[in-house]
């Protein structure tokens, strides 16, 4: 049995003109792509629909997750990457230090908790005592150490219910950072991450699922994004700074934690600002980072990418970030960042 | 008028062999051994994705990745054992409360129902396994958890409390009303295929056992249900393979706790919900790995579990139509 000869040939051009890919050899053609960080997202993509339409310039943006975002960004497979929780430093030798973490907005990690007869008045906790809580050494609400700094508070009989996150979080990462930092406790024995071992708890999907376990169980206690406390109605703690006064969680007060922090040693931005000094700071507040590489790559994109960053750091797109409760950069700290990005 | 003579030998003409034939249908013969390899190689692929991926935890950890019930991103050590304990927990007692309401579904429309009903009453059920594991678990956290919170769990405590099952303090979230979720989500399964199995047993059972004085729910239990027996188990097989593998629902109800309790109101986790919730944020390879690992076993305990019962429906329904619409 033979094929004809013109029978194969036709056969295997139509499998070659099935194989032949679509947009490649159109020099930096199509979209600028990123992934990470879901915290930020909703400003990202105000951002991005915003900047296209104003530019042109498309960035397509997808949420998977802090960790995703390095992964990707590790991997190529995106122009850029976003992240709550900066790159280790084994992480940033992956990619052999082409990487630069840029700073674009700040956010707050609020503790909230589900007490109905309370009042409106927020209850006052200091880092030993949440740590406490999610240690499971403090368990009841009316417990002496929590009355201690709530005098006049007529604190329920009930167990503590303790909510964390089931999946892995730039959330979770600011939260035991805090904690780490206060609390040699938790350093000890749990550590700061993603995703870490919780001593009591339950897990709950995401900021919208710990919101929805806090809210629905009375006596219930967990930590979640600014926004998600505001727009349910949550009460969020007032916590005890390092300067020793009690803050509630605004835009301003997480917005001067940034101003307070050490930046001028730090090369990279990968700082952390939880527990930040100064008066005025809410201490569980935290960086999100764009991860843009330092050199090489599609220099259209990357063109693309400083274009979009210098845009992002002018008072119209920081003022965006405002309506949406994302507390902007600090003015010198956007200056700074501003000399850093290649000149247009 | 020719006559035919059967015990003659006769020449049997055959239709050529397929390589005798036409080209064309040469080429369709492997466009469609292609397109039926396909899924086996697909197959192959994923398991290969999982071992390779899971290569890394194993060599840590081994066999007793099984056993252990440390879950420490942070210090890398990882085992299942609270994993594997909540995905098995939970599905028996989806099925301790599923199998007896199926069964008792699939033997009333059956044998006992008016005729009128039995159609639309089972097409009712069956529409239970369309609706998305999604909604069941917002219609779990917004409805279920409070009811049972507030009424039954209580009344369970109160009652059974006596029983390690039922102590300890009620959040909610919990392995059993994990549990409950996901005998309402395999209900439809085991009744529908249960109900073709009871279809498939012969009439001449019924009557004979009739005609021998037995009253009709005599009838069922002595001659149907054993007629059908493999078929039922290999229906309840079937539920339970849905149930080990559900994901969305269980994460939204279990209260996602690596912990091995032996309270049913304490929280849980199980292995499909442990992947969906670590996978996307995971960092570190450890922890992908042990999460990749988490996946091979998964895998291979619903594949075992799926298998067993297709082959236990087929051996009871073999032959009639039933056979291949179960399979």
């Amino acid at each position: 049995m033979t094929i004809s000869p013109r029978r194969a040939v036709a056969v295997l051009a139509m499998l070659l003109v099935g194989c032949s890919p679509a947009d490649r050899g159109r020099p930096g053609g199509g979209t600028i792509t990123g992934a990470g960080a879901t915290f930020p997202n909703p400003i990202y993509a105000t951002w991005f629909d915003s900047y296209a339409r104003q530019t042109g310039i498309r960035i397509n943006y997808q949420p998977i997750g802090s960790g995703g975002g390095i992964r990707q960004f590790t991997e190529g497979t995106v122009d850029f990457g976003a992240t709550d929780g900066p790159m280790t430093d084994r992480q940033i030798a992956a990619v052999k230090g082409n990487v630069m973490h840029l700073p674009t907005v700040l956010g707050a990690v609020v503790v909230t908790y589900n007490l109905p007869g309370l009042g409106s008045a927020p209850l006052r906790f200091d880092g030993d005592i949440v740590a406490g809580i999610f240690l499971g050494q403090i368990s009841r609400w009316d417990d002496r150490r929590i009355a201690a700094l709530n005098p006049g508070v007529r604190l329920p009989r009930q167990d503590i219910l303790v909510v964390h996150r089931s999946d892995g979080s730039g959330t979770t990462f600011i939260f035991t950072d805090y904690l780490s930092k206060v609390s040699p406790a938790w350093k000890g024995t749990v550590g700061s991450a993603t995703s870490v071992e919780w001593p009591v708890g339950l897990g709950g999907k995401g900021n919208e699922g710990v919101t929805q376990q806090v809210k629905q169980s009375e006596g219930a206690i967990g930590y979640v994004e600014l926004i998600y406390a505001l727009s349910n109605h949550l009460p969020a703690a007032l916590l005890r700074n390092a300067s020793g006064n009690f803050v509630e969680a605004s835009i301003k007060r997480v917005t001067a934690a940034a101003a307070s922090a050490d930046l001028d040693s730090a090369t990279d931005f990968r700082v952390s600002i939880t527990n930040a000094p100064g008066a005025d700071s809410y201490p569980i507040s935290s960086f999100s980072w764009l991860l843009v590489h330092r050199e090489g790559g599609d220099s259209v994109k990357e063109a693309g990418i400083h274009g979009f960053l210098r845009w992002m750091l002018e008072p119209e797109a920081q003022r965006m970030a405002a309506d949406l409760q994302y507390a902007p950069l600090p003015v010198p700290l956007i200056e700074r960042l501003q000399h850093l990005l290649p000149g247009p | 008028m020719t006559t035919v003579q059967l015990d003659a030998p006769t020449r049997v003409v055959s239709p050529p062999p397929l390589e005798q034939r036409s080209y064309g249908d040469r080429v369709f013969k492997f466009i469609l051994t292609l397109g039926a390899v396909t899924i086996p190689v697909l197959l192959a692929f994923l398991v290969y994705e999982l071992w390779t991926g899971s290569r890394l935890a194993m060599a840590k950890f081994g066999f007793g990745f099984i056993t252990s019930s440390t879950w420490d991103p942070v210090a890398e050590q990882f085992g299942a054992f609270p994993l594997i304990f909540g995905t098995l927990v939970s599905s028996l007692i989806a099925l301790a409360i599923a199998v007896p309401l199926s069964l008792g579904v699939a033997i009333y429309l059956t044998e006992f129902a008016p005729k009128a009903i039995r159609q639309p009453v089972a097409f009712l059920i069956s529409l239970l396994a369309a609706i998305p594991s999604v909604v069941y678990g917002l219609w779990g956290i917004f409805v279920l958890i409070p009811l049972l919170r507030k009424s039954v769990f209580p009344i369970l405590r109160d009652g059974l409390g006596f029983l390690p099952f039922f102590q300890g303090p009620i959040y909610g979230p919990s392995m059993l009303a994990a549990g409950i979720i996901l005998a309402i989500m395999v209900m439809p399964y085991i009744m529908s295929v249960s109900r073709e199995v009871l279809l498939a047993v012969p009439n001449t059972q019924r009557e004979a056992s009739l005609a021998l004085g037995a009253t009709r729910w005599e009838a069922v239990i002595t001659t149907v249900l054993p007629y059908a027996r493999s078929g039922i188990l290999g229906a309840v097989i079937l539920g339970l393979g849905r149930a080990l593998g559900e994901t969305m629902a269980v994460t939204m109800l279990i209260g996602n706790r690596h912990e091995v309790a032996a309270s049913l109101f304490a929280p849980g986790y199980t292995m499909a919900a442990a992947i969906a919730n670590e996978f996307s944020e995971a960092v570190g390879d450890m922890h992908l790995s042990a999460l990749a690992y988490v996946a091979f076993l998964l895998f291979i305990v619903t594949i075992l579990v799926n298998a067993g019962a297709r082959l236990l429906i087929w051996r009871v329904a073999r032959g009639s139509g039933v056979g291949s619409k179960a399979l």
